[in-house]
């Protein structure tokens, strides 16, 4: 009885954040769409003309265009920078590993904000604050070690005989990367991307410290008008986040395609048996 | 981890060493030197001349500023307590599995997903004075009269929880779930009853995963920034220490000393980190994968 009380509690709770993350997002989605809404359980009429508002008046076309541009190129160059060393990690031994690999974790362990700081400092030092190069350059700050912690496992999942066998026969080391590894790493490489792609587009302390007028992403432009709030209709800036939730719920299906929810988070490792 | 021992042969030869270099390069250029740079810049007050600790002084006697370590730890710790013990509850609750497993954990990612900006927006209308919150309440005569929820201290704190909630909720399901369960089991059939299973054998078995936990959570929580300014008063109340050094940075233009408030937060967040450090040989450095909850 105690346990059927107990279940019952923990199904009310979790029923209870659903309803209040859903009760969030739809007021979002109701207050886009809404032409005067004001203490009404629902707007007397409805309109879409906020989101060709918003999307003119935020210059949204290219605000969005910058957002893909910044993501993609981020996606691209951590996994550049990050399959090799990866490789190394899962495969070799040598002495301070462990120090590398602290290393490696500790952008993604310290708040953004706080290195964040002394990041857009040296980069306004070297004028690359502000452009939408320091953008991509701060965001795979944290992006390259989480594409190397992504990648790792998945190399270990590869036995050493495929690269031994393909070396027997004469393959060279490019040959071995070109036909034993890359193939057999595109699950990985596919799953590192997205989660990239997914927290590029969603990030918003480091981009919102070294963007500049022109290199704003979507999330930092809407932080600015939700910051701003009364200057602009509410529900234009309501119909710019549903756009930028249609923006991260487009990649985060894509997303779940390829990995499981509790990938998305941190992990922590198995107590020892 | 196997590690290497000291004597054994070295792995690390030339191709390893290209390999890694690339990305250990970045890491020391765009993380450790600016990281270094901003220590020795909050060491050389932009009014003075040669290395000084005026930056320091002037934070620790200013009460303006030395408070919002006061405010910044009053919305760090009780939120990291909440947190964590919502968060240890369900996926104790959750460690066998139950029914919509898979749904609710999807639906759980969304906050962190969607991030902190779409949720503040939303929570400000959603817990505004005219939302749907205070229609339903009122509706039903729960309340007399509307609260003020937001531009307030329960502003942050909704947002935080909203937001750090399933991060944490999805971290521990992880490794709840991980633990064998025959140890369960062997304690069910020697005549524990439920309570002393959690007690006597889970929570020792989940401590490490919790003190990770709570270290995780109270660092991202002291560096509370956006939805400080969103949802709080980030001119009173709210004002946190990471929106301290913004100001000085991108107001004052005073890097020196932003740069000695930053290094005042990453210290506090340091002793944080220490716990997972100390921790470490229970933790896999993975950011995500491998076996997890199936």
């Amino acid at each position: 009885m105690r346990g059927r009380l107990w279940g019952l509690a923990l199904y009310m709770f979790v029923l209870g954040f659903i309803l209040n993350l859903l009760g969030i997002v739809s007021h979002v989605l109701v207050s886009s769409l809404a032409k005067r809404w004001f203490g009404t359980p629902l707007p007397t009429a409805f309109t879409t003309e906020w989101f060709a508002y918003a999307w003119s008046n935020f210059d949204l076309g290219r605000v969005l265009g910058v957002t893909i541009f910044i993501a993609l190129a981020v996606v691209v160059l951590a996994l550049i920078l990050g399959f090799p060393a990866a490789y190394i990690l899962a495969r070799r031994n040598f002495r301070g590993k462990p120090l590398l690999l602290l290393l490696y974790f500790l952008p993604l362990l310290i708040p953004q904000m706080t290195y964040g700081i002394p990041l857009a400092t040296t980069m306004y030092r070297y004028a690359i604050g502000g452009t939408v190069a320091g953008v991509i350059l701060a965001n795979l700050v944290p992006m390259v070690p989480l594409a190397v912690f992504i990648l790792m496992p998945f190399f270990e999942q590869i036995s050493m005989n495929l690269e031994w066998g393909a070396a027997m026969m004469g393959a060279n080391r490019f040959q071995v990367f070109r036909r034993i590894l890359l193939p057999l790493t595109v699950p990985g490489l596919l799953t590192a991307g997205v989660l990239i792609l997914v927290n590029t587009v969603s990030n918003f302390e480091l981009t919102f410290l070294v963007s500049g007028a022109g290199s704003q992403t979507l999330v930092v432009a809407l932080f600015y008008n939700v910051f701003a709030g009364g200057v602009r209709p509410v529900y234009s800036v309501d119909a710019m986040a549903v756009m930028y939730m249609t923006t991260v719920m487009l990649l985060l299906l894509l997303a779940l395609r390829f990995v499981r929810p509790t990938q998305m988070v941190f992990r922590l490792d198995q107590p020892q048996r | 981890m196997r590690r290497a021992r000291v004597g054994e042969r070295s792995e690390l030869d030339a191709m390893a060493m290209v390999c890694v270099l690339p990305s250990l390069l970045y890491v020391l250029v765009m993380f450790v030197y600016p990281f270094l740079y901003g220590i020795y810049m909050s060491l050389r007050p932009a009014k003075l001349l040669g290395f000084s600790l005026a930056n320091y002084i002037v934070f620790f006697t200013d009460e303006w500023q030395y408070r919002t370590v006061w405010i910044t730890f009053g919305i760090a710790v009780p939120n990291t307590i909440v947190v964590v013990s919502f968060a240890l509850l369900l996926a104790y609750g959750m460690r066998r599995g139950i029914w919509l497993e898979r749904t609710i954990t999807t639906i759980l990612v969304l906050p962190i997903s969607l991030g902190v900006i779409l949720l503040a927006e939303g929570i400000l209308g959603f817990y505004g004075a005219r939302g749907w919150f205070h229609q339903i309440l009122l509706g039903l005569g729960v309340l007399k009269e509307p609260l003020v929820l937001t531009h307030n201290y329960i502003g942050v704190m909704l947002s935080l929880f909203m937001q750090q909630f399933p991060f944490c909720f999805l971290m521990l399901l992880g490794y709840v779930s991980g633990i064998d369960p025959s140890i369960e089991n062997s304690a069910r059939t020697l005549g524990a009853g439920p309570w002393t299973v959690f007690y006597k054998v889970m929570l020792p078995l989940m401590a490490p995963g919790i003190a990770i936990a709570f270290a995780l959570v109270f660092v991202m929580s002291f560096g509370v920034f956006p939805s400080a300014i969103l949802l709080g008063q980030p001119a009173g109340a709210t004002r946190t220490i990471a929106i301290a050094a913004y100001q000085q940075a991108f107001e004052f233009y005073d890097m020196s000393y932003a740069s000695a408030i930053a290094v005042v937060m990453g210290l506090f967040q340091l002793a944080g980190l220490l716990v997972i450090i100390l921790l470490r040989r229970r933790m896999v450095m993975a950011a995500t994968m491998g076996v997890g909850k199936r």
